[in-house]
């Protein structure tokens, strides 16, 4: 084992103390916002709560799914970046701190809660055996209760091989990947719909999962490339990452933006043409007041400048543009959930305020501490892999 | 053609390893020559480094045709959509703005993929020429296979024959060539426009294009959908074996005629009709009731629900004429059954919509609206 660690020439290095207690300072300053906000404002801070819970979701489950993908399809470039997939796939646990204060107060963000509004309203009834507090939180239970498993089957693998390098982990862990996908599909579909689409709980979009998914697989994506390039930069990876494997980062990331863009359009497009009412308010609570400026920025944001910043060739290998924009992408996926879960807090206004600021100040220091910590216990790469030396040496 | 009329177009080098030509690429380079290029039989990684080539320019003018394919797609759909033929198409606006989206998208690939290798063709590979003095040489024949080469062009400024081929040596060179060309002959651009040439394009054409319906309309066709056009029926123009003589349709038998051919011997001839058909329908409730039905559907957008011929159509048309006047109600029955058949002045047949008993059913209808509007005392009581 040491000798493959020689090979590879990768020592093992702590991640600076002084980043981790300064994210700590900023947990606890976002925290004391979040605290003043459920005081204060709850509703707002529920509603709040749920857009991180989808980002922290998002990016964890997603970035296992990296990491599973990567198993699955035997790839070589991007086996030097799965142990950082693997130290965020962590942060869908952070979710369950957002998860809890909304489970407990579920009454006053779902309006499918109201069981006497439910009964008059023939819909909401039909909807009933699926849309009901108990079976929502028994779904809640089991979508972590299945990436729970799969994180500690596959990361907990994987770790195992650093520390005792067996290679038959690797063949087990492409069969686990196989079996974690249809259960990753349906865990990300679901939980999406469960969470923000059942807020308004009338309205239906059967393209609704793969939008969330779309979406989190760009953040996760962006923050994977952002800590890699940070990471390799300051030099905690091996000698030998560069814009060969940046590339094959970029250029994915640029992929999974028109991927984003296109299910979005797709539907808003259906919707628009079809124009049927039932469907068609979705999009005009979007419309409404201020939210319609939010609205026509979402393309701007979310398609336009990545786009651009990153359609280029050389682009897509330039350590300083990556930077920037995973940067963007990472703050244009808390835009967009944030675009479809707060129409229906506040239907003319944008909520942008203090509360908003603590709650992502919260967020991201907390994704912040929690990969230094975890970070910290194993190495930044998979030391042990079959696949590591050529996965360094990786040449376009 | 011998070699002395050729002039000396570069000096080549092959050799064996993939490895020893990256090497002689960056010597290459390193040494300042400019006009040089390397040959493998497959894409070598980090050549382009090597070499110290730039990005390639292709991708500005997949960029530019793009933009091009958005603008044009743009412009032709906000010009027809907009300005030349507005259309009001599932109550959306003139200017609807997402469904032009998936067109220009379209366009854009289009032009973009189809631009791309046309200006790789015109302006990367100089089309209409078709050489290139390493055509036809012995080097070109082992980089095709199984060897890679390095050619450094007498045209480079710091060009030596003597140093460069030492230069080669030194660098581990299996064996060097040296490659002369005819200016002219391989310089040679094509006439488009030749008339052997257009001749054998528009052949081409016609051949390709006659082998594909051919192939498509004769050869492979079959019905994708049958189960609607193939039943257990008689149809009209073919042969059964249900009936002794194999006709389909049955002759009627001698003497006879079919009870839809009784107005057959009247057609064109009014008068015959007006004298000798009689309507056959009785008139009862439920023959009325038909003959509403039918004239609300067929009669009443030009002639008004109640034959005044007062309908929507009045004043943007010839106007219908009412069925009130002194002269349609004089009338036969066997002339508005004939009318009704046939058609008159602008008003068409509609023998091919009603069968016999509703046009029957029309005329008894029209007779109780005539009384109705012409009623006598008596009929009040």
């Amino acid at each position: 084992m040491s000798e493959h660690t020689n090979n590879i020439g990768y020592e093992k290095k702590l991640l600076p103390k002084k980043h981790l207690i300064a994210s700590l300072l900023l947990l606890a300053l976002g925290a004391i916002g979040i605290v003043l906000s459920f005081y204060f404002d709850k509703t707002r801070a529920l509603f709040n709560s749920i857009v991180y819970f989808m980002i922290f979701v998002g990016i964890g489950v997603c970035s296992l799914f990296i990491a599973a993908l990567e198993y699955l399809v035997g790839a070589v470039w991007s086996v030097v970046f799965r142990r950082i997939a693997e130290i965020l796939s962590f942060v869908f646990l952070l979710g369950l701190i957002f998860a809890v204060p909304v489970l407990l107060n579920l009454h006053d963000v779902y309006h499918w809660t109201h069981i006497e509004d439910v009964m008059k309203d023939e819909i909401l009834k039909n909807k009933m055996p699926y849309l009901n507090e108990p079976f929502f939180i028994i779904r809640t239970i089991i979508y972590y209760a299945v990436w729970i498993i799969f994180l500690v089957l596959l990361v907990g693998n994987s770790f195992k091989q650093d520390k005792f390098g067996d290679h038959k982990l690797s063949k087990y862990n492409a069969v686990i990947s196989a079996i974690f996908m249809p259960f990753f599909a349906l865990s990300i579909t679901f939980s999406a719909i469960d969470w923000t689409m059942s807020l308004e709980p009338h309205w239906f979009s059967t393209i609704y999962g793969i939008y969330y998914f779309a979406g989190s697989f760009v953040a996760a994506l962006a923050l994977l490339t952002f800590m890699a390039v940070t990471l390799n930069e300051a030099g905690y990876l091996p000698k030998g990452i560069d814009e060969n494997h940046y590339y094959n980062l970029g250029a994915l990331l640029f992929g999974f933006i028109n991927f984003w863009a296109y299910i979005a359009f797709s539907q808003f497009l259906l919707i628009w043409y079809a124009n049927i009412p039932e469907e068609t308010f979705w999009y005009m609570m979007r419309w409404n007041g201020d939210w319609k400026y939010a609205s026509l920025a979402m393309p701007l944001i979310n398609f336009l400048v990545p786009y651009a910043a990153l359609v280029s060739q050389p682009s897509k290998s330039n350590p300083k543009r990556l930077k920037f924009i995973t940067l963007w992408i990472i703050f244009s996926r808390v835009f967009d959930i944030w675009w479809l879960t707060m129409p229906t807090y506040s239907k003319e206004t944008l909520p942008i305020g203090w509360v908003e600021i603590s709650f992502a100040l919260f967020s991201f220091s907390a994704i912040a501490t929690s990969f230094i910590l975890v970070a910290n216990r194993v190495n930044l790469i998979p030391v042990n892999d079959p696949k590591i030396e050529a996965s360094i040496n990786f040449k376009l | 053609m011998n070699k002395d009329q050729k002039k000396l177009y570069a000096i080549a080098a092959l050799f064996d390893e993939p490895d020893k030509i990256i090497k002689a690429a960056r010597e290459i380079s390193n040494r300042g020559y400019k006009n040089f290029d390397v040959n493998s039989p497959y894409p070598l990684h980090g050549m382009n480094k090597a070499m110290g080539l730039k990005p390639s320019p292709l991708g500005y003018f997949a960029l530019a045709f793009g933009l091009t394919g958005t603008l044009l797609a743009f412009t032709l759909i906000y010009y027809t959509m907009v300005l030349d033929y507005p259309m009001i198409i599932g109550g959306k606006p003139f200017f609807a703005f997402p469904a032009f989206v998936p067109v220009m998208f379209e366009v854009t690939v289009l032009l973009a993929s189809i631009g791309t290798v046309a200006s790789l063709i015109v302006y990367f590979m100089k089309f209409p020429n078709l050489s290139h003095p390493i055509h036809d040489t012995d080097y070109i024949r082992a980089v095709s296979v199984d060897k890679y080469g390095a050619y450094i062009k007498a045209d480079d400024p710091l060009f030596n024959e003597e140093n460069v081929e030492n230069f080669f040596k030194s660098l581990g060179a299996s064996k060097i060539e040296k490659i002369f060309w005819n200016e002219e002959v391989v310089n040679y651009r094509y006439n488009l426009f030749d008339k052997k040439f257009i001749a054998i394009a528009i052949l081409t054409v016609m051949l390709v294009s006659l082998t594909t319906y051919f192939v498509l309309n004769k050869l492979l066709y079959m019905e994708p959908f049958d189960w609607m056009s193939k039943q257990e029926k008689l149809t009209v123009q073919n042969g059964d074996n249900f009936f002794k003589d194999k006709f389909a349709v049955r002759i009627p038998p001698e003497g006879t005629v079919a009870r839809s051919s009784f107005f057959q011997p009247f057609k064109n001839k009014l008068s015959d009709a007006e004298k000798f058909l009689v309507n056959p329908l009785p008139f009862n409730s439920s023959n009325l009731a038909l003959g509403k039905k039918k004239y609300d559907i067929f009669c009443s957008p030009c002639h008004g629900y109640r034959a005044e011929g007062d309908s929507r159509l009045r004043g943007q048309f010839p106007n219908p004429p009412s069925l009130h006047t002194e002269n349609a109600r004089n009338y036969s029955d066997g002339r508005f059954y004939y009318i009704i058949s046939e058609g008159q002045n602008i008003m068409p047949g509609y023998a091919y919509k009603l069968n016999e008993e509703e046009r029957w059913a029309i005329v008894l209808y029209i007779r109780a609206l005539q009384r109705s509007f012409n009623a006598k005392e008596s009929d009040v009581k």
